[in-house]
């Protein structure tokens, strides 16, 4: 790993000596599961993007299961959870059905999003999946606001507002901060560092580049995890969960992770060092779990390849319900525009002209 | 009828709404311990405690963005920017998320928050502080955008956009807070977003206004009709966004002149958008070019002679009704 990746490691929580014997063995196996689901549908939808099935930009979750499914392993169904437009594996290991994430990427009528969104704006009512976000640190105060309602409204439950590392170098950062400790309010900010924003690395972007450090002028504390380790990042998730919900207190957990590939699908991260990347996919979290649970004796070859093919069925039903499904309805075209009807706004007449000339054009 | 300010019934409607629903509750500046910056939540805090009464940084990008997410839970927060010029501060939780959230993410979550922020000039607070940027938000999609010209109006608008379940827009004015009219006691009127006002019926020119302007519009009508014997109509917009062709287009029909007068800048305004629409849906009816009057467009000056000069007052409007009806009448 090149000098620089090596500096994020520092000051890392792991824990190696875990003992599983007091653990759940099919929750072990369960996440193990979530981790390649996660990887299999990143590769596949990286493939559906260059068959041009799927548009516009595109980011994958591929490098960072562990910190996704250990994070959503530590909270609970009554949280929220607002993300970044890297989003695709936490609204699956959120429980979403991989179809329903498929046909958004696919601009399906049954997407999540009803086709609406695409691949950074996926939501999801029923789990609290409050959404992928694509400004850079939008879902920060958005965030901010519903642990806010959490506490007015005095229900349980806490707010987990994910983003990458660049993010907290953005203004709404350091005033949504400011304001969960003012208002002392239930929400983890977890930081998914990366290494990376888009090409700038983080020691360019940030003039503290341990972030967990950047919630000390707001006395909010501060953690800095191994994002690859998935019993690591869910026991520690679990902990600060705890304590923003007893204590309503909001904190900082930083994960360190590495993407796989590029920014988004079409980026051929250049900028990086061949060595650093040789080594941070060598460390691969799937692999590194899947050796602690063999080790363990929870898991052996014959439900690796079990699980494998198992996934691969999941995908590809996943694949194939998208590409079934149909488009959204050119009359629907405003459908969505407000919550509550008013007068002089566009109909299915207007969405229907509108539509019926650029099928002519077409 | 009791007579009140626009500043006690926009006061009025924060305490009934506050009253009304639990889950109303204002954010912003300055709004509790200091009553506001303008006292238009003079004594809710007192009356309705720090929880529902909140007082925030000045962090116009985060509380804007706070009240949306607490509004995705089902909160209605009605915000205050202390004056629009803050506003740019949140336009990217205002542009990018609250009006996009509904439509983006297929309708599963509505967004029920009202931003109210006062605009306007000739309080020689210069160019900073002087600014209508109304028609920004006007011009997006996801947003209503509502600019009551009285107190009758401010009331009857600001119920129906706290119980609105979409973002809203409330645009006050600096210069309108004093001004006072006629507002029902105990009565529970709304007034529907997305409908213009006819406030007073002429035949020979239609002025189109919103805001301060209206009021300023009704003035020179009145002066017109017993000076000149001119008689004029004005359709007050109420609401900029969605904004309402029919009414009019209705009126241009009739009277065949139109001036529209607007406070913001000149181009790519209100006054455009409608002069547009005009020639869209009522060109075989004129008999004269629409004209607008507006601002000037320079930063507004301190001086008061620069000051007066940049901004549309009723000789402004006098002086293109005179053109608009020159050789037609």
């Amino acid at each position: 790993m090149s000098e620089i990746a090596t500096e994020a490691w520092m000051n890392v929580a792991t824990n190696n000596q875990r003992n599983l014997a007091e653990e759940d063995s099919e929750q072990l196996r369960h996440y193990y599961h979530q981790m390649l689901l996660i990887r299999r549908f990143e590769e596949r939808t990286g493939e559906m993007y260059t068959k041009a099935r799927i548009g516009g930009y595109c980011h994958l979750n591929l490098g960072e299961e562990a910190t996704i499914v250990g994070l959503m392993a530590g909270i609970q169904s009554q949280d929220y959870i607002f993300t970044n437009y890297r989003e695709h594996g936490y609204i699956l290991a959120r429980g979403v059905s991989p179809g329903a994430v498929m046909a958004e990427l696919f601009g399906k009528d049954t997407g999540v999003s009803r086709g609406r969104g695409g691949s950074m704006h996926l939501f999801d009512r029923a789990t609290n999946f409050m959404g992928g976000y694509a400004i850079v640190g939008g879902q920060i105060p958005l965030a901010v606001g519903a642990a806010f309602a959490l506490k007015y409204q005095e229900r349980d439950g806490v707010v987990i507002c994910q983003m990458g590392d660049a993010t907290t170098n953005i203004g709404a950062w350091h005033e949504s901060l400011n304001m969960a400790k003012l208002y002392q309010l239930p929400v983890i900010f977890l930081v998914v560092n990366n290494g990376y924003g888009m090409g700038t690395t983080v020691e360019r972007g940030s003039a503290e580049p341990e972030l967990y450090k950047k919630g000390c002028a707001y006395r909010i504390h501060g953690e800095r995890v191994d994002g690859k380790d998935v019993l690591t990042m869910r026991d520690v998730t679990r902990r600060l969960r705890e304590r923003a919900q007893n204590e309503s207190e909001p904190a900082i957990l930083e994960a360190i992770s590495y993407r796989f590939r590029g920014h988004s699908v079409v980026d051929p991260a250049r900028y990086r060092p061949e060595e650093e990347v040789r080594q941070g996919r060598a460390d691969d979290p799937l692999q590194r779990y899947a050796q602690v649970l063999l080790n363990a004796h929870i898991i052996d070859d014959a439900w690796l390849k079990q699980i494998v093919d198992q996934v691969e069925r999941e995908v590809q039903e996943a694949i194939d319900f998208a590409n079934d499904s149909p488009d959204p309805q050119v009359e629907d075209l405003f459908a969505f525009m407000y919550a509550t009807p008013v007068a002089n706004t566009p109909g299915v007449s207007d969405a229907v002209v509108a539509a019926q000339i650029a099928e002519r054009g077409a | 009828m009791p007579v009140i300010t626009y500043r006690q019934a926009l006061n009025e409607t924060l305490r009934e709404e506050l009253q009304r629903d639990e889950t109303v509750f204002l954010m912003g500046e300055e709004i509790g311990i200091f009553e506001g910056s303008y006292k238009v939540t003079a004594g809710l805090l007192q009356e309705f405690g720090p929880k529902r009464v909140i007082d925030t940084p000045i962090a116009e990008e985060g509380f804007v963005g706070m009240a949306a997410g607490a509004a995705m839970l089902g909160l209605r927060p009605v915000v205050e920017i202390m004056t629009i010029n803050f506003i740019l501060l949140a336009i990217d939780q205002i542009v990018n998320h609250a009006a996009k959230i509904h439509y983006m993410f297929g309708g599963q979550s509505s967004v029920p928050m009202v931003i109210r922020t006062p605009g306007g000039g000739g309080q020689q607070l210069a160019a900073t502080h002087s600014q209508n940027f109304e028609a920004w938000f006007a011009y997006v999609p996801g947003l209503k955008v509502l600019a009551p010209s009285t107190p009758y109006d401010a009331k009857g608008m600001l119920r129906t956009a706290i119980r609105d379940n979409d973002p809203v827009i409330f645009i006050e004015n600096l210069a309108l807070y004093n001004t006072r009219g006629e507002v029902p006691e105990n009565d529970n009127y709304t007034i529907p977003i997305g409908e213009a006002e006819v406030k007073r019926t002429g035949t020979d020119l239609t002025i189109v206004a919103y805001s301060r302007m209206t009021v300023l519009a009704l003035d020179v009508a009145r002066r017109l009709q017993e000076e000149e014997g001119v008689s004029i109509e004005v359709v007050d917009l109420r609401s900029l966004r969605p904004l309402d062709k029919p009414t009019i287009v209705n009126s241009v029909k009739k009277t065949n002149r139109a001036v529209i007068i607007e406070e913001d800048w000149r181009s790519y305004g209100i006054g455009a958008e409608i002069a547009a629409t005009i020639q869209e849906e009522a060109f075989d009816y004129l008999d004269a070019p629409v004209r607008r009057v507006a601002g000037v467009e320079v930063p507004l000056p301190y001086a008061k002679v620069l000051e007066r000069a940049a901004l549309p007052s009723a000789q402004h409007l006098i002086d293109a009704i005179h053109q608009t009806l020159a050789g037609t009448r």
